[in-house]
């Protein structure tokens, strides 16, 4: 496959390793732009791992490196020459759990963004973030209280906020809604939609249900079946196709809840 | 395994499917024999009988919504459950042409008929022989036999351009037989329809077996030529 300007990201050859374990396996996709791409499969298979490979997250964990390749915007994410932070900036991380930090709302959104030298007007930016995220109608005439005072849906609307702030261009989102109610659920999954227009969205979730409503292509992951355990990506289409007419039969397996 | 209930939940719509389909074999082959015999009580039987085959098609249907609403079925299930719901419909559509040929016996009163039945009776066999067969592959998910099937088709179509011809000479012969002729022209095909639609349960079952949705080729379109060219 060759990299286009399609494709935001792309891995070739994918390994990670935590010390001598080899977590992920021959991991070769292409994330394409201004498209929401679910990663799916059993606990432990990798999911997680390979979506924080994507920003140099795992890098935190001591003993973790990886061997392949990926590209962002064509160049190596990891090469000697890029700065991890820099990369964190532009592809951007929310969490299952919400983690806005003990400020107000508009500290949330204003700290990254100063940190990250932004120097236009913060109370534009506030505001834009915001309402990228769907939360500026509930928020705009308290914008002083603490993030914490929030339910967990504007909680985790706030950190998708503080993510936009910084104007990355890859949102990562590990299992964005697990610890939401289902009305909750929902708005991170519109706001998905609309986000994706300027962005692109790369999902980790456990509930298929979510991937199949929201995304437009979906990596299903699974440990191989050697003595080795290493989670690889065993097919990736589709989100349309992976739902309904799945050519791997441990796909088929897991999306119709037998197997996983 | 897991999904234990859903998998004997899909097991029993799958048997309802065939008894609906029995069901359907029953009432044409009834009606067929009611005609040839002129029993216009059989007919009325098998109008009252339709009612059964619309209730158990839309107790399917219901069967096969809250399964969907409740189970979330994806991929093979998603497409055997949304076959279902086609495959029920076409049964219910072959129950009315049942229907219809009964309906022709009852209205068609005292007049006795034109001729003796010869191929209607054995374009009826052959319909039923084919949907039987088809319900079968359907059950076992035999893709080959659910591809084959379409072109035996070519039978009944051979069939009804002959009953259709005959019936063309009776009027040519004897413009007074055009309503008796014309009533028999229905009922043959109704029963060309009937075979029609064994195609349609056919490319159902190649699509719950293999995702491919695509159309079996169908001899139709060479029957209309003919009959054009011989006109």
């Amino acid at each position: 496959m060759t990299q286009t300007n399609h494709h935001v990201l792309q891995t070739k050859d994918l390994g990670i390793y935590y010390g001598n374990f080899k977590a992920v396996t021959d991991v070769n996709i292409s994330i394409e732009r201004n498209k929401i791409t679910a990663i799916i499969g059993p606990s432990g298979c990798g999911k997680s791992t390979l979506l924080r490979a994507f920003n140099r997250m795992n890098e935190l964990t001591p003993g973790t490196h990886i061997d392949g390749e990926i590209l962002f915007e064509g160049e190596n994410l990891y090469a000697n020459d890029i700065d991890p932070v820099e990369v964190r900036y532009r592809i951007g991380m929310v969490f299952q759990k919400p983690n806005p930090f003990p400020k107000s709302i508009y500290e949330n959104i204003a700290w990254g963004a100063r940190i990250h030298g932004y120097k236009g007007n913060m109370d534009e930016l506030v505001e834009f973030s915001l309402k990228q995220a769907a939360l500026w109608d509930e928020v705009k005439d308290k914008l002083h209280q603490s993030g914490l005072s929030l339910s967990g849906g504007q909680q985790q609307r706030l950190c998708i906020a503080r993510a936009i702030a910084v104007r990355p261009e890859v949102i990562l989102m590990d299992e964005p809604a697990s610890a939401l109610d289902p009305i909750a659920t929902l708005k991170i999954e519109e706001l998905m939609q609309e986000l994706k227009k300027d962005y692109t969205i790369v999902i980790v979730t456990h509930n298929m249900q979510q991937a199949a409503r929201a995304s437009d292509y979906t990596a299903m992951m699974m440990l191989t079946e050697d003595d080795k355990r290493s989670g690889t990506v065993i097919e990736f289409d589709k989100t349309n196709t992976i739902f309904t007419r799945p050519k791997d039969r441990r796909t088929e397996g897991y999306v119709t809840g037998r197997y996983g | 395994m897991l999904r234990k209930t859903f998998e004997s939940e899909i097991q029993q719509v799958k048997d309802d499917v065939l008894v609906l389909g029995s069901m359907v074999e029953q009432a044409l082959l009834d009606s067929v024999e009611s005609l040839k015999k002129r029993d216009v009580k059989a007919s009325q039987k098998i109008f009252a009988d339709d009612q059964a085959i619309n209730k158990k098609r839309f107790d399917i249907e219901n069967t096969l919504m809250v399964l969907i609403a409740t189970q979330q079925p994806m991929a093979h299930d998603l497409r055997l459950l949304a076959s279902c719901m086609e495959i029920i419909s076409e049964l219910e559509r072959m129950g009315d042409y049942a229907k219809g040929i009964a309906n022709i016996n009852i209205r068609m009163g005292e007049a006795p008929l034109l001729k003796p039945l010869i191929d209607v009776p054995r374009m009826a066999q052959k319909g039923v022989d084919m949907l039987h067969r088809a319900l079968t592959a359907f059950v076992n998910e035999d893709v080959e036999t659910a591809k084959s099937l379409p072109v035996e088709d070519d039978e009944v179509d051979a069939l009804y351009n002959q009953v259709y011809r005959e019936l063309m000479t009776f009027i040519l012969q004897d413009p007074t037989t055009i309503e008796r002729a014309n009533w028999l022209l229905w009922v043959a095909h109704n029963l060309e329809r009937f075979a029609d639609r064994v195609t349609n349960i056919c490319e159902r079952t190649v699509f719950i077996a293999t995702g491919e949705m695509a159309e079996i080729k169908s001899t139709d379109d060479e029957f209309w030529k003919q009959q054009k060219r011989e006109q």
